[in-house]
């Protein structure tokens, strides 16, 4: 079924980028622990990748790897949604993106556990127990900063009010949406929404920042009809070596 | 001539003996992650589930179980990969657990952080990182002995 082979492109591809992102900071986080945090939730993110792009594969049925998928298409190929591509800014902004992130992501697997199909309750299973554990480590960072000092806070109020506007992506619908929906394979991105949303009131509260009056949201990450320019830079890292060393292997 | 099949409990017992590649001092049979052993007309298959989907080990721990049961003079082996139902700390054998706890490592609970601290007992803990050196570890210190200690996260 095609739309399920697309829903498999963009759970893995919104994992793969955002796993990729998060390793950018492998070395280079304001302390030990949270190195430590960032690289596991990177892992954590490429695992979930690995599946949901081999299950991408396995129903094209071409004979490609979730690998060849991962390092071999171009950016115009890519479905994730445009907030995991957004650079990762301070420390703070990277935490916020993650937050809200995590917020949907965990709302979607659990969703995701009453599939019709099997290998996505598989997955979903699997991934939604790491999921859990980031927005844990996600809100309450966000809570812990948003709340913190003078600096702290407005560093993560000005993320949040550059990265609000990528949140909106994730509850658009599209017609393959509606035709997962109808197969009962994933549930419709809005249906999402009322629990995300009370989520996110609840922890911003706390963290004492204020949600953008707006509630314009930018789109095209998903659909691949139009992703931000970060993406291509990405690219050129994460598939430098297979595209000038063609099947390299460890 | 048909080669013998040794009985799935003496390989079971076999694996027991395979270490975990980061946390040595359990085997991959008390860490759950061996979830079958299985004759299959003359092919023994061996399923295996990943502890999180991105654990580096996961890979090394199926060569090590294949090199440990191809010494025992098994040759016609399989290792299948499963993720359904998902890997869950309640697999952790009593056993493991002790062999954690005496090791230095807490082992999970339910309440989401160690009872004691697993080098002196004192009870008076503090988390430091909800992660730690593997996928499977946060990082703890204890308030009375003031050492840093890991713990196995309950999932």
């Amino acid at each position: 079924m095609d739309a399920l082979h697309e829903f498999c492109l963009r759970m893995g591809d919104n994992t793969l980028v955002l796993g990729h992102r998060v390793s950018e900071w492998c070395g280079h986080s304001p302390v030990l622990e949270e190195d430590i945090a960032l690289a596991n939730t990177a892992l954590d993110l490429i695992g979930q990748t690995q599946m949901w792009l081999g299950l991408a594969a396995e129903i094209e049925g071409q004979g490609r790897t979730a690998d060849d998928l991962a390092f071999l298409r171009d950016a115009w190929d890519f479905r994730n949604l445009l907030l995991v591509e957004l650079p990762n800014g301070d420390f703070g902004q990277t935490m916020m993106r993650q937050f809200l992130f995590d917020t949907w992501h965990h709302a979607m697997l659990t969703a995701l556990a009453g599939s019709s199909d099997d290998r996505v309750v598989a997955i979903a299973a699997k991934a939604v127990k790491e999921a859990s554990y980031h927005l844990e480590r996600s809100a309450g960072t966000v809570i812990g900063l948003g709340d913190g000092t003078a600096e702290s806070h407005a560093r993560m109020q000005a993320a949040l009010d550059l990265l609000y506007p990528y949140y909106g992506e994730m509850f658009a619908a599209d017609a393959t949406d509606t035709a997962l929906a109808a197969a009962g394979i994933a549930p419709l991105p809005e249906s999402l929404r009322a629990s995300c949303d009370v989520r996110l009131r609840q922890v911003t509260e706390e963290a004492t920042l204020t949600l953008p009056a707006s509630s314009f949201a930018h789109s095209g990450g998903k659909t691949g009809a139009r992703h931000t320019e970060n993406l291509g830079h990405i690219l050129t890292q994460m598939q430098w070596l297979q595209r000038a060393y063609p099947g390299a292997t460890w | 001539m048909v080669a013998p099949r040794p009985d799935p409990v003496e390989i079971w017992a076999w694996l027991d003996a395979v270490p975990d590649p980061e946390i040595p001092v359990i085997s991959v049979v008390d860490l759950g992650i061996v979830r079958d052993v299985a004759w299959d007309d003359g092919v023994l298959t061996v399923t295996i589930t990943p502890t999180y989907s991105g654990c580096p080990a996961t890979s090394l721990i199926a060569t090590e179980i294949e090199s440990a049961l191809r010494a025992k003079g098994i040759d016609r082996l399989r290792i299948d990969r499963r993720i359904f139902p998902p890997w869950t700390t309640d697999w952790l054998t009593e056993k493991g657990r002790a062999r954690l706890e005496s090791y230095g490592i807490a082992p999970p609970r339910a309440a989401g952080g160690p009872e004691r601290c697993p080098r002196c007992g004192g009870s008076d803990l503090e988390r430091i990182s909800q992660f730690g050196s593997t996928p499977c570890k946060a990082q703890w210190r204890c308030r009375d002995c003031l050492e840093p200690f890991d713990y196995f996260k309950c999932i």
